[in-house]
């Protein structure tokens, strides 16, 4: 199908502290009844949006976490993260509560290149 | 690929996370992160090194509205609002480095 | 905001009728809020309220039909996971209706 794009969600703030990761992940969600080609790059602090274990009772505020785990459901199965960034933050893949593909910076830059669309948060 | 930096170099790392995430394409710095294009910066090696990889642009009334107009590092090109739209519409895909 | 009265305690409920607070749901609720759709709520009805309820205390969001219909097939069989089998439960929507009765928000992007 000639009309399916190539749309990459960039996420680069951590969750909590700013709407943007929740927006986003919003975003997606509609994104998906689309049928388009998504994927989500967490880069830089947004590698802290897929941290297992988050507690959100004390700032009374949604866990949305677990919803990335929901993305699988909605046939969004392209999701990666920058090696650079986990690892500059002490994570590993098992500090992830979703599976990605972890990529080299150089690798995440080509991704991003080759989009037709890129839409950051 | 063009990419849009609008916060200063010095209190935010979206330059520095362009610069290494990516290793070619367009670099447009407008409002705070117009100051990455001037002489002087703490940043200014960097730029100058990135301009190596990258064409460099910065937003020429964001530059005035600072009184940094007059000293633009060799090699970056200034556009006014039109050229930002030109920019825009030449490249396959943008993105903010928000 | 508007209320709803349910064995003399009172609900909030935004202008549309969906409870505000998640926690005040329980099955006298759901069932005053099918009577004002006009439904009546069978087992397989509650098979899908159930559903959603669950799906929301994992997931923290209401699926979309498309997703929701292809999770009921898997859990309860192919001849559940249709669109046409969950419209004839709730004629207003999997989404929109199943949902009100469940006291969960709309579902993400459900126009």
């Amino acid at each position: 199908m000639s009309d399916v794009k190539k749309f990459m969600f960039v996420n680069r703030k951590a969750p909590h502290g700013t709407i943007y990761a929740l927006e986003s992940l919003e975003v997606v969600l509609i994104t998906a009844a689309f049928d388009q080609d998504v994927s989500l790059a967490f880069v830089d602090d947004g590698v802290f949006q897929l941290k297992k274990g988050q507690q959100t009772k004390g700032i009374e505020t949604k866990n949305f976490s677990t919803t990335y785990r929901a993305l699988e459901g909605y046939d969004i199965e392209k999701l990666y993260v920058e090696k650079e960034s986990m690892e500059a933050r002490g994570l590993t893949e098992d500090d992830l509560l979703v599976d990605v593909t972890v990529l080299s910076s150089k690798e995440m830059g080509a991704l991003m290149d080759e989009q037709d669309v890129v839409l950051s948060f | 690929m063009l990419h849009i930096i609008n916060k200063s170099p010095l209190s935010n790392s979206s330059f520095n996370d362009c610069l290494r995430v990516m290793d070619k394409g367009e670099i447009l710095l407008i409002e705070d992160a117009v100051i990455a294009a001037t002489k002087g910066c703490a940043l200014e090696a960097k730029t100058r090194e990135a301009l190596g990889r990258f064409k460099i642009h910065v937003l020429m009334p964001d530059l005035e509205a600072r009184g940094m107009a007059d000293r633009v590092i060799d090699g970056v090109s200034t556009v006014d609002y039109g050229g930002f739209v030109d920019l825009v519409a030449a490249n396959k895909n943008c993105q903010s480095w928000l | 905001m508007p209320n709803i009265e349910v064995n003399g305690k009172s609900y909030e409920t935004d202008e549309e009728g969906y409870l505000i607070n998640l926690a005040d749901w329980n099955m006298d609720v759901a069932q005053y809020i099918a009577q004002t759709e006009n439904l009546n709520m069978t087992d397989n009805h509650w098979e899908v309220i159930n559903f959603l309820r669950e799906y929301y205390d994992e997931y923290q969001i209401a699926p979309a039909v498309r997703v929701l219909t292809k999770a009921i097939g898997k859990k309860f069989g192919p001849e559940k996971g249709s669109s046409q089998y969950l419209y004839e439960l709730f004629p207003y929507g999997p989404g929109k209706q199943a949902c009100k009765i469940a006291g969960l928000p709309k579902p993400t992007g459900c126009i």
